[in-house]
């Protein structure tokens, strides 16, 4: 058959079938434990987060660090809005071989998407004044804001008493499943990868390569800008929203700062500006830190934390660009674009 | 409803940042006018935290300066050297050796307070020259992200290498002071200990002696001409290499020493010490405008000044974000820092 969905082929969403089905296969028949489980949804959730990061960093060249600070705003949101409204919306459905529960989950779609567009809304807002400030000095003021919405959040019981500010919030409905995180994370591969050999796509990276000469181009770079951030940050209020969901659980402090280069670290450690090398990059990541955990003996593992780094440090010198810099594989290459006619006088 | 335009602030933006300053204003003044006591001691408070922060910032500040890294590490510079003080005071005795009793007992421990200094910027000064030479030498080719990254690495290094157990573990450790604090009360009600005066003085002929290194030797003026245009200095005959190694071993000197200050001043220490004070730093080096060195100086001041009367008088838990508040304020009104000047674009 020939045809694209979504752009794209349908090779791609078979394949993608056939992974979420053996996984889901995997999962279902209890041939893993819970916790590896959740830690392979929770790499999902990171990679799009990621995916985020690598727009507004990798292909629009703006040195963000308040990507976390957006994840924690979709977090927040969502599990305010679950916490409200799911215990009030019930609908069951009954499939033969087993049901769920369909207001649940618009419950859950709901809150997810309402994080993710404040999370759009709040960083289009704070990047009007701030996207104008060069490289660094962007970076510098994105971290105040990561660092203002943890302690906001710290203090967040005097306004949402349910939030309980410091200690946590408990009581949000257990919803991300490995379907969902799946899901979204292929969708978000999708629309990314459509968004970058775009006409929009090339602007960013036009204003990544060299922003004085794109503007001499005609482009505008600032709409360019404010669009990789906004998405961007849907991007991570979206993955806030998915966590939030994943572990049921929210405190103030996975959303410090420090964490916040977990993020940057995958993002540069895969390729700064590679779909793929973000992908690869998670997954590798998580495997490396649930990975040392199981390998290293017992008592210990606090020298994760130490091996982590020297590997970290290791990788930046020995390629400084990332393991994918540059570089996609299989459907995320560049689209051939078609060749041009030659030009009648050529021939001649 | 335009918050900015071309030229910088809009009405819009310079109106709400004329309302937030104003707020605060209010606020301290109703502060003042209620107990002026207490507001001096305020102020005196901030100025011993905002020298120690001037310290550490101006590790930050002429590191950007010289290679363009934001040294995510430099924070925790400041822990060894607070570390290595306790290890000196501690377990070496050192401010309790014989050979300082020709001072007499007060003087004595205060010698060997600076002895300890002393030797806390020697060591930090060459571990900072070892991680230059090891982490971010080999990368100053590559791009800027790179080492940045490997900054972080190096900060989660020494961070979590020290939380093990056979070094510093990763519990919180009361820091012996070196000599018993004194308080003086000149006024009823306002507080000033021996502690405030040796950090305040401590700090200044610090600043005062780099002010020196930087304008009067040879060696400054080298450090001066790379930061302005490190290919030409190269041709000029500077060696670049060790310069640049000089400016991290100058930055991390200092770092140690506040480090050693600040475990007096705030007697207990963690291994994970180093980062709230070091990001506080690298702020207010950016306040100042980031690769100038009064402005690391002022921008300390100021965020130390910021960061007390906020939770004095606004609010204790909210504080950081207060601060980090007034820094993205200051930042949208002024994006080059209060002495920073905008790098020029070639076109």
């Amino acid at each position: 058959m020939k045809g694209k969905l979504l752009g794209q082929p349908w090779k791609f969403w078979l394949g993608a079938l056939i992974v979420y089905a053996v996984v889901q296969f995997i999962f279902s028949r209890g041939l893993v434990t819970d916790y590896i489980q959740t830690i392979v949804q929770y790499a999902c959730v990171i990679a799009v987060a990621a995916l985020g990061l690598n727009l507004i960093y990798g292909f629009t060249g703006q040195f963000s660090l308040g990507q976390w600070g957006f994840y924690a705003i979709g977090a927040y949101t969502s599990a305010e809005i679950s916490y409200n409204l799911a215990p009030r919306v019930s609908v069951p459905v009954d499939l033969g071989f087993g049901g769920f529960d369909l207001g649940q989950y618009l419950v859950f779609l709901l809150a997810i998407f309402a994080g993710a567009c404040l999370a759009a809304v709040i960083s289009y807002l704070f990047g009007l004044p701030v996207l104008k400030m060069g490289g660094d000095y962007f970076g510098i003021a994105t971290l105040g804001f990561t660092i203002v919405v943890k302690v906001l959040l710290d203090n967040s019981d005097q306004v949402f008493r349910e939030m309980k500010g410091a200690r946590g919030m408990v009581g949000i409905p257990q919803l991300t499943t490995w379907f969902w995180a799946f899901l979204f994370l292929v969708l978000a591969l999708v629309i990314m990868r459509n968004l970058i050999y775009s006409t929009t796509g090339r602007a960013m990276v036009s204003v990544r390569e060299d922003e004085v000469a794109a503007k001499a181009m005609g482009i505008d770079t600032v709409r360019y800008k404010t669009m990789a951030f906004v998405i961007g940050s849907f991007y991570a209020g979206l993955a806030g929203g998915l966590y939030a969901h994943l572990y049921a659980f929210l405190h103030p402090s996975t959303f410090n700062f420090v964490k916040s280069f977990d993020l940057w670290i995958i993002v540069v450690f895969g390729g700064v500006g590679s779909i793929t090398g973000t992908i690869i990059a998670t997954f590798g990541w998580a495997t490396l830190l649930e990975g040392l955990r199981i390998v290293l003996p017992s008592g210990t593992e606090t020298w994760r934390f130490v091996i982590y780094p020297i590997a970290l440090i290791l990788i930046m010198l020995l390629r400084p660009q990332g393991l994918f810099g540059g570089l996609e594989i299989g459907f995320l290459k560049p689209p051939k674009w078609p060749r041009r006619q030659k030009s009648v006088t050529a021939e001649n | 409803m335009k918050l900015t335009d071309e030229k910088g602030l809009g009405t819009v933006g310079r109106v709400i940042i004329i309302a937030l300053a104003a707020g605060f204003a209010y606020v301290l003044i109703r502060g003042l006018i209620a107990n002026p006591v207490l507001f001096l001691q305020q102020i005196i408070n901030g100025f011993q935290l905002g020298f120690v922060y001037a310290l550490i910032a101006l590790g930050y500040t002429m590191v950007y300066g010289i290679v363009r890294l934001i040294n995510f590490a430099h924070g925790d510079i400041f822990m060894i050297g607070a570390f290595t003080s306790y290890f000196m005071i501690s377990y070496w005795g050192v401010t309790k050796l014989k050979v300082l009793d020709v001072f007499g007992p007060t003087l004595g421990p205060i010698v060997g307070t600076g002895l300890v200094i002393l030797i806390a910027m020697v060591v930090c000064a060459s571990m900072a020259v070892v991680i230059e030479r090891v982490a971010y030498k080999p990368l100053r080719a590559a791009p800027r992200i790179s080492a940045l990254i490997t900054a972080i690495g190096v900060s989660f290094f020494l961070e979590y290498f020290a939380a093990l157990d056979f070094v510093f573990t990763s519990n919180y450790i009361i820091y012996e002071r070196p000599f018993p604090v004194t308080v003086w009360h000149p006024i009823p009600g306002l507080s000033i200990s021996n502690i405030m005066i040796i950090i305040v003085l401590t700090s200044i002929v610090f600043l005062l002696l780099l002010q020196y290194i930087v304008h009067y030797t040879k060696l400054g003026k080298a450090m001066r001409a790379t930061s302005y245009d490190k290919p030409t200095s190269r041709l000029m005959g500077i060696d670049v290499d060790t310069v640049i190694s000089f400016t991290f071993a100058l930055g991390a000197a200092l770092a140690g020493a506040g480090g050693v200050l600040y475990a007096i001043a705030y007697p207990q220490l963690i291994v994970f010490m180093g980062i709230m004070p070091g990001l506080k730093a690298f702020v207010a080096a950016v306040l100042g405008g980031i690769g100038s060195i009064p402005g690391a100086f002022v921008g300390s001041l100021i965020m130390g000044q910021a960061e007390v009367m906020s939770a004095g008088y606004i609010s204790t838990t909210m504080r950081d974000a207060i601060a980090f508040a007034i820094l993205i304020l200051v930042l949208i009104a002024r994006p080059t820092g209060i002495f920073g000047e905008p790098e020029g674009q070639k076109v």
